[in-house]
């Protein structure tokens, strides 16, 4: 088949990320062959600013070298701009003559610079501030004069001011508006900016009109020398950078006659209203009435256009909204959202003048829509997170206006020492404490490789990658390098994994809905691009299939992780370690005697007590699994599943059994409460407790599921934590009897198992949804309550021991070793003997 | 080098390994998805987890295992590392006759 052929005009950023994104989801369709009017591969150029206040270099804001086209197999055109779009023939023409035929277009002409209409606007020393030329202008002008005068106080004009200065020049700002950056910040905000910048040693004319700029006298045709105000003033100025604004350039568009309307008009698909055979992307298009000039909507743009222009099309744009920060050294300023507010919306306010600290949330209907801050911003990509999710915040409505570590201590991504400021951070400060990786060298990976999105920083330097416990610290690092390219994404709303645009909730609602029954049913109904998907996403699937469709599922024990693979949990150096099940933490002498012999005959290295009142041994290598098993359940034991996203220990205390100050039977309950949950799948490990009394001594408040008894019955909690980050768990209700406790536990662990989604522990769950929906449905409505319970409980019926499932032939047999003997005198061909028992 | 005969090819699971002892190192060999058979030494280039033990996915070039331990991903065919991790697992080659797996060793 003939490779379809894709011609795109425009090498920027929104461009070539749509060109990425079809190389990597498919990279045989298209022939590819990339315009661009300037000179270089594609650069980052939200860097630019950076480089202009020599902080960076060209080298470092590249991000697909020359080479890079070659290596992929790209024609690139650079250099050559293109006049002229023939939709008939299908042939797009460049200035020097140079013509290509497309199947299919894609525009991404960018904008630009809006130049109002001055008279000496044509005078030497007069630039915009777009692209590298200008940046290099800048540069030489810096080391060859002295007085500057930005026009335009917006975010990028403020940048190019501060660059400049610190090159060495007097620069002053004119702008129009009343304040600066008024389509960010509101007055308060700007002008604790403007002092700030004003303390740099930045001027400003506020509410100024520029109305000509002069040449020197002695040289009317020279280079400008003056800046002159409405009014009359005039401002000595060698150099005169316009900063009044962007228009999306649709003149190529327009030409080709595409409906463009303040850009060119694309659909949810970024197709052309006008010609579907013709997509656009970046700051030239207009999307249901926006243009939009920052860079990360542009990268969802491209991502849905990749998507559709590789033939999945699922993907959909559906607007952005958007955040800023201003990439000034020392000068934080953060906005996201609707920053002003209507009538009908709440202000909460901290305005600390002297301290330089300020910061407006504004609220409708218990939601946060807009943000604004000064001075401290570490807690800006948390707020944006919110907004753009749309989350409820009543319940922390109070503690909001501190910060992401007071407002949600659950959530548990503050960092491991608890630190959550990565700006204040030093670069020697470790931010990933499990894989020991440092501030310095996240800031410089995302530097370097051009990094926007958290995948791609876990990825190359493996912070957040293993626990995740510093997730929000890696994302505040990201969001205060990238400045407002990055963008954070709502995790719930993201694929799955690389091989799907599926999400876990639409993968779930798939495999209830048409009762999919196997991986390969799935992969087929969603369209998986893979053959057989990869680590990330066939776990899930096997989960999603077996807890939806008990006793019908196929169980694939190759789509497990290790650990539910071999029901044993792999070691550094590739050992296992075995955990029996002893009901509620309870044994016996002849459980003892038969784990003490198992240990010294299987030459078992480490015996250790867990957590979770079991007895762990620790270095037992695969090959011995299927004997030692068979010891331990010749003396009544059964699997631990210590390994597995499954119910791990019920915790007891000694309670009424034993304790004077027992007012339950804690044991009891815990063991009863065990052998009804046993061979659970669930979402993520679930452990469990019983206390006979509030003393709590089996710590029933961090755990998944906590029993407490009291003195006329049991006390319930869920959604607790011990881990990663302590959490508290949550009171979910007080019964009388144990079968209620067995009910209500049944019932809210069915609801995670249904609704979980995978590698989601119950306090991330309940976060999620919400207790009070929990309570919904497992407290108040007791029809709901007995329906999860018995579906739970049918799920559970004749739950088998992996243990011993594991004894029968073929499987014991695939956790030996294969031995090969070298036989001497053999001939070269090799018939040695193998062993497969 | 000699060709060493293995194992039925219905003793490696679909999309799993086992693992073959000879004098002393330990060699990992997958059977992936159409029945293809690859082999590497049993230790990821990264901190040595046993390969042989993770999952299997891909086909073809793209065949692939994802260590156990840290989930890094190693391609099957040649045993390099997945970008952006670096580093490279001894490769063996393998053959399939008559439904028997062979070892180059």
């Amino acid at each position: 088949m003939r490779k379809q052929r894709l011609v795109m005009v425009g090498n920027g950023m929104a461009g070539m990320k749509t060109i990425e994104e079809i190389l990597k989801h498919a990279p045989d369709v298209f022939d590819i062959t990339v315009f661009g009017a300037e000179p270089h591969g594609n650069y980052n150029r939200i860097l630019l600013s950076p480089v202009l206040a020599g902080e960076m270099t060209l080298a470092d804001i590249m991000l697909n070298d020359l080479d890079w086209y070659s290596a992929n197999g790209i024609t690139l055109h650079a250099g050559r701009k293109v006049v002229e779009v023939d939709r008939v023939r299908r042939v797009v023409r460049s200035e020097d003559g140079t013509e290509e035929g497309y199947d299919r277009l894609l525009l991404a002409t960018g904008s630009n610079p809006f130049i109002p209409p001055v008279p000496g606007r044509e005078l030497e020393g007069v630039i915009a501030y777009r692209d590298i030329a200008d940046t290099e202008t800048m540069i030489e002008a810096a080391c060859n004069y002295r007085h500057a005068v930005v026009i335009g106080g917006g975010l990028l004009g403020l940048e190019a001011a501060n660059g400049l200065i610190l090159r060495g020049m007097e620069v002053t700002v004119v702008h129009l508006g009343e304040w600066i950056m008024e389509r960010q910040l509101d007055r308060p905000a700007a002008e604790m900016l403007q002092a700030s910048l004003e303390a740099k040693g930045m001027r400003f004319r506020l509410g100024a009109q520029t109305e000509a700029l002069l040449p020197a006298a002695d040289d009317p045709a020279g280079r400008v020398a003056a800046v002159r105000l409405a009014g009359g003033e005039t401002i000595a100025a060698d150099l005169v950078v316009m900063s009044a604004g962007i228009r999306p350039n649709t003149a190529l568009a327009e030409s080709a006659r595409l409906h463009c309307d303040r850009g060119i008009v694309v659909t949810d698909t970024m197709q052309t209203v006008t010609d579907p055979r013709i997509y656009a992307v970046g700051e030239c298009v207009s999307h249901r009435g926006v243009a939009y000039g920052l860079v990360a909507p542009l990268f969802d743009q491209a991502r849905v256009c990749a998507n559709h222009l590789a033939g999945f099309g699922i993907g959909r744009y559906e607007g952005s909204v958007t955040s800023t920060k201003l990439k000034v050294t020392g000068v934080d300023v953060f906005s996201a959202g609707d920053f002003m507010g209507a009538e009908d919306c709440d202000n909460i306010v901290l305005h600390d003048r002297a301290g330089g600290r300020y910061k407006k949330l504004v609220l409708k209907d218990d939601r946060l829509i807009g943000a604004v801050m000064v001075g401290d911003t570490s807690d800006g990509s948390w707020y944006f997170q919110l907004v753009r999710e749309g989350r409820n915040i009543a319940a922390m409505r109070d503690q909001l206006m501190f910060g992401q570590s007071f407002a949600q201590s659950q959530l548990g991504d503050a960092g491991h020492q608890g630190q959550n400021q990565a700006a204040l951070l030093p670069d020697s400060a470790e931010v990933c404490g499990c894989n020991g990786v440092c501030k310095g060298t996240i800031v410089k990976a995302i530097k370097e490789k051009g990094l926007f999105s958290l995948d791609e920083v876990r990825k190359h330097t493996k912070a957040s990658s293993s626990c995740g416990s510093c997730t929000g610290l890696v994302e505040q690092i990201l969001a205060s390098t990238v400045g407002g390219a990055y963008q954070a994404v709502d995790k719930h709303a993201k694929p799955v994994c690389g091989c799907t645009d599926h999400t876990h909730a639409e993968v779930r609602a798939a495999i209830r809905e048409h009762k999919l029954l196997s991986i390969p049913a799935v992969m087929k109904a969603l369209d998986w691009k893979t053959p057989n998907g990869c680590a990330t996403c066939r776990p899930a699937l096997n989960y999603y299939l077996v807890s939806t469709w008990p006793h019908e599922a196929e169980d694939d024990p190759q789509s497990r992780f290790i650990n539910e693979r071999a029901h044993a949990n792999i070691q550094k150096d590739g050992t296992y370690s075995v955990v029996p099940r002893m009901w509620g933490g309870l044994t016996t002498p002849a459980e003892l005697r038969a784990i003490a012999d198992a240990a010294e005959k299987y030459q078992v290295p480490t015996v250790k007590v867990t957590g979770g009142q079991r007895i762990d041994l620790l270095g037992v290598k695969k090959d011995d699994l299927p004997a030692i098993w068979a010891d331990l359940g010749k003396a009544g034991m059964v699997s631990g599943h210590a390994y597995g996203k499954s119910l791990r220990t019920v915790k007891t205390c000694v309670g009424a059994e034993h304790c004077r100050f027992g007012t339950q039977h804690s044991m009891r309950t815990g063991v009863n409460l065990e052998k009804m949950l046993f061979g659970m799948w669930s979402p993520h490990k679930v452990k469990l407790a019983v206390s006979g009394c509030p003393r709590n001594c089996a710590e029933s408040g961090i755990k998944d599921v906590g029993v407490i008894g009291v003195d006329s019955g049991f006390e319930i909690y869920v959604a607790g934590n011990g881990g990663i980050k302590t959490e508290v768990a949550q009171f979910l209700c007080k019964v009388a009897t144990e079968e209620d406790v067995k009910e209500m536990t049944g019932a809210f662990l069915q609801l995670y198992r249904e609704e979980g989604f995978y590698l989601e522990r119950t306090c991330h769950y309940v976060e999620r949804v919400g207790l009070d929906y929990v309570k919904r449905l497992v407290v108040e409505d007791a029809d709901s309550r007995r329906e999860l319970h018995e579906r739970l409980l049918y799920a559970l019926k004749d739950a088998p021991d992996p243990w011993a499932e594991q004894q029968v032939q073929p499987l014991a047999r695939h956790y030996k070793t294969i031995q090969i003997h070298d036989l001497s005198g053999e001939s070269s061909h090799g018939m040695a003997e193998s062993v497969s028992a | 080098m000699a060709w060493q005969k293995v194992c039925p090819l219905e003793e490696i699971p679909l999309l799993g390994a086992r693992v073959v002892e000879h004098r002393g190192e330990r060699i990992a060999v997958f059977r992936a998805e159409g029945d293809t058979v690859f082999a590497l030494r049993d230790a990821c280039p990264h901190l040595g987890g046993p390969l042989s033990q993770g999952i299997v996915s891909g086909s073809g070039e793209n065949a692939r295992v994802t260590c156990p331990l840290h989930g890094w991903n190693i391609g099957l065919a040649s045993g390099e590392a997945c970008a952006p991790d670096e580093g490279c697992a001894r490769h063996y080659p393998t053959r399939l006759a008559s439904g028997e797996v062979w070892l180059e060793l």
